[in-house]
C-alpha cells in the first residue's frame, strides 16, 4: 500500500518539479518588481510632498488592512471587467508584486527615517542635489535598517506565492493539491510540499538572523 | 465595466456578509486564543536551557516559519482523517490558525522576555528568590508590557490568514465573497464588499494596537 503511494509519488515528479518552477518563477519576478517598486514608493513617500506620501500611506493601509487571497480574486476577476484582459499568471505577479512593493515601502520609509538629519543637512551643506543626498548619503546608510526586515520580508513573498493556487496557477501547494486527490496520503504529500518551501525558505530566514545580529552589531548597539 | 456595480444585491446579500463578518471574528478570537496557549507553551520550551525542550520547540517554530500557512493547512485538512481524526472543516481551519501563529506568538514572547535587562534578573537572584518568584514577580510583568503592541500585530495578521479557510469551504467572510461572485457572476460587488468588511477590522485592530502603545506609555511604539 505504501510501496504503491511512494510509486504513485514518484511518478509526480514531473508534475512537482514544474510547480516548483512555477513557485520559484513568481517569487523570483515579484520579488525583482517588488523591490524596485518598494525603493521608489519609499523614496517618493519620504520626499517631502504631502499629497503623494498621503496618497501612498493609503494605498499601503490600504494592502496591508486586506488578506492578500482577497487581492488576488480583485485583481483576478474585476480588472477584466475593467477591460484589462490578464491571464492567472499576470495576475499572480500583479498581486505579489503590489504586495511586496507596499511591505517594502514601509521597510525603506523606517530605514529613511532612521538616518539622522544631521546627515541630510551636512549633505545639503556640501551642495549636494537632492537624488546625490538620497544616492549617497541617505540610502547608504539606511540600508543598515533596511536590510534584515527586507530578506524577511522576501520569506514572506514565498510563502504568499502559495496563495496563487486558487485562481488555478500550479505552483507547488496545487501540486500537492493535485497529488493528493491520486494518492490518498495527505500528510505524506503536504510533508513533501512543506519541505520545498522549507528549503527555498529556510536558508533565507537564517540569512535574516544573522544580517540582524551583523547589521546591530556595526551600529555599535546592544542586542539583547 | 463597473457601471452597472449594483449595490441592491450587496444589500440582498447583506445577511450573509453579516454571517461569515461574525464567523470570521470569532474564528480568529477563538484561534488567537489558541496562538497564545501554543505560543506560552513553545517560549517557555525554547527558554530551556536543556536540550530536549529547546530543540523541539525550535525546530517546530522554525519549520512553521519557513512553509506557508496554506501547505500546512491542506496538511491538516487531508493528512488528519488518514490518522482518523474526522473533524469539521471549521475545527481544521481553527486548529491550522492557532498552530501557525503560535509560533509567531512564541518568538514575541521569547523576545519580550530576552528583552528584559539581565541585571533585573540577577536582581531578583541576589534577593532570595526562587526562579518561578523572579518570572512572575520580574520578568514577566515586565515583558507583558513589551509584547502587546506586537500581539495584537499578530492578531491582524491572523484576522487576514483566516481568509485562506474559505479554500477548504468555510463559510466565513471571503467565502461569502466568493457565493455572491459565483452565484450572480457579480465579483466586484462579492470583493470589494469583503475588501471593506476586512479593512474595517483592520483599522480597529488597528486602533487598539495605537492606544494599547499610548495605554502602557511605551514610547515610540510601533506594530
Amino acid at each position: 500500500m505504501i510501496w504503491q503511494q511512494l510509486q504513485s509519488l514518484v511518478g509526480s515528479y514531473p508534475l512537482a518539479v514544474r510547480g516548483l518552477g512555477m513557485t520559484v518563477m513568481l517569487s523570483l519576478i515579484s520579488l525583482v518588481l517588488g523591490t524596485l517598486l518598494g525603493f521608489g514608493l519609499g523614496v517618493l513617500r519620504t520626499g517631502g510632498n504631502r499629497l503623494i506620501s498621503t496618497a501612498i500611506g493609503t494605498w499601503v493601509d490600504l494592502i496591508r488592512g486586506t488578506p492578500f487571497l482577497v487581492q488576488i480574486f480583485l485583481i483576478f476577476f474585476i480588472l477584466p471587467e475593467l477591460g484589462v484582459e490578464l491571464d492567472a499568471f499576470t495576475a499572480g505577479i500583479i498581486a505579489l508584486t503590489n504586495l511586496a512593493a507596499c511591505f517594502i515601502c514601509e521597510i525603506v520609509v523606517a530605514g529613511i527615517r532612521s538616518v539622522p538629519t544631521g546627515q541630510v543637512e551636512a549633505a545639503l551643506a556640501s551642495g549636494l542635489s537632492r537624488w546625490q543626498r538620497m544616492r549617497q548619503v541617505v540610502l547608504p546608510q539606511a540600508m543598515r535598517i533596511v536590510l534584515p526586515p527586507l530578506v524577511g520580508q522576501y520569506v514572506l513573498l514565498i510563502k504568499d506565492s502559495s496563495v496563487v493556487s486558487a485562481i488555478g496557477l500550479t505552483d507547488l501547494t496545487r501540486v500537492g493539491w493535485l497529488v493528493v486527490q491520486r494518492v490518498p496520503n495527505g500528510l505524506l504529500v503536504f510533508f513533501l510540499v512543506g519541505l520545498g518551501y522549507f528549503i527555498v525558505c529556510y536558508p533565507l530566514i537564517m540569512l535574516a538572523r544573522r544580517l540582524e545580529r551583523r547589521m546591530g552589531a556595526a551600529h555599535g548597539e546592544v542586542q539583547l | 465595466m463597473l457601471e452597472n456595480f449594483s449595490f441592491r444585491t450587496i444589500v440582498e446579500y447583506l445577511p450573509l456578509f453579516g454571517q461569515g463578518l461574525i464567523t470570521t471574528v470569532w474564528l480568529s478570537a477563538l484561534s488567537f486564543v489558541g496562538a497564545l496557549a501554543v505560543g506560552i507553551v513553545l517560549s517557555a520550551m525554547h527558554l530551556q536551557r536543556g536540550w530536549l525542550f529547546r530543540v523541539p520547540a525550535k525546530a517546530y517554530i522554525d519549520a512553521v516559519r519557513a512553509t506557508p500557512l496554506l501547505a500546512q493547512l491542506y496538511f491538516l485538512y487531508f493528512g488528519l482523517p488518514r490518522l482518523g481524526f474526522i473533524l469539521p472543516e471549521l475545527v481544521v481551519g481553527i486548529l491550522a490558525l492557532s498552530l501557525n501563529s503560535g509560533a509567531y506568538v512564541a518568538e514575541i514572547i521569547r523576545a519580550g522576555i530576552l528583552s528584559i535587562p539581565r541585571g533585573h534578573a540577577e536582581a531578583g537572584v541576589a534577593s532570595g528568590m526562587t526562579y518561578v518568584q523572579r518570572m512572575r514577580l520580574v520578568i514577566l510583568p515586565q515583558a507583558f508590557k513589551v509584547t502587546i503592541p506586537p500581539l495584537l500585530g499578530q492578531a491582524i495578521v491572523l484576522v487576514k490568514d483566516s481568509a485562506l479557510l474559505s479554500l477548504i469551504s468555510v463559510a466565513e467572510l471571503t467565502r461569502a465573497g466568493q457565493l455572491l461572485a459565483s452565484d450572480r457572476f457579480m465579483p466586484a460587488e462579492g470583493f470589494i464588499t469583503i475588501a471593506a468588511f476586512y479593512l474595517m477590522l483592520y483599522y480597529c485592530l488597528k486602533g487598539l494596537a495605537a492606544l494599547s502603545g499610548r495605554w502602557l506609555g511605551l514610547a515610540g511604539a510601533r506594530t
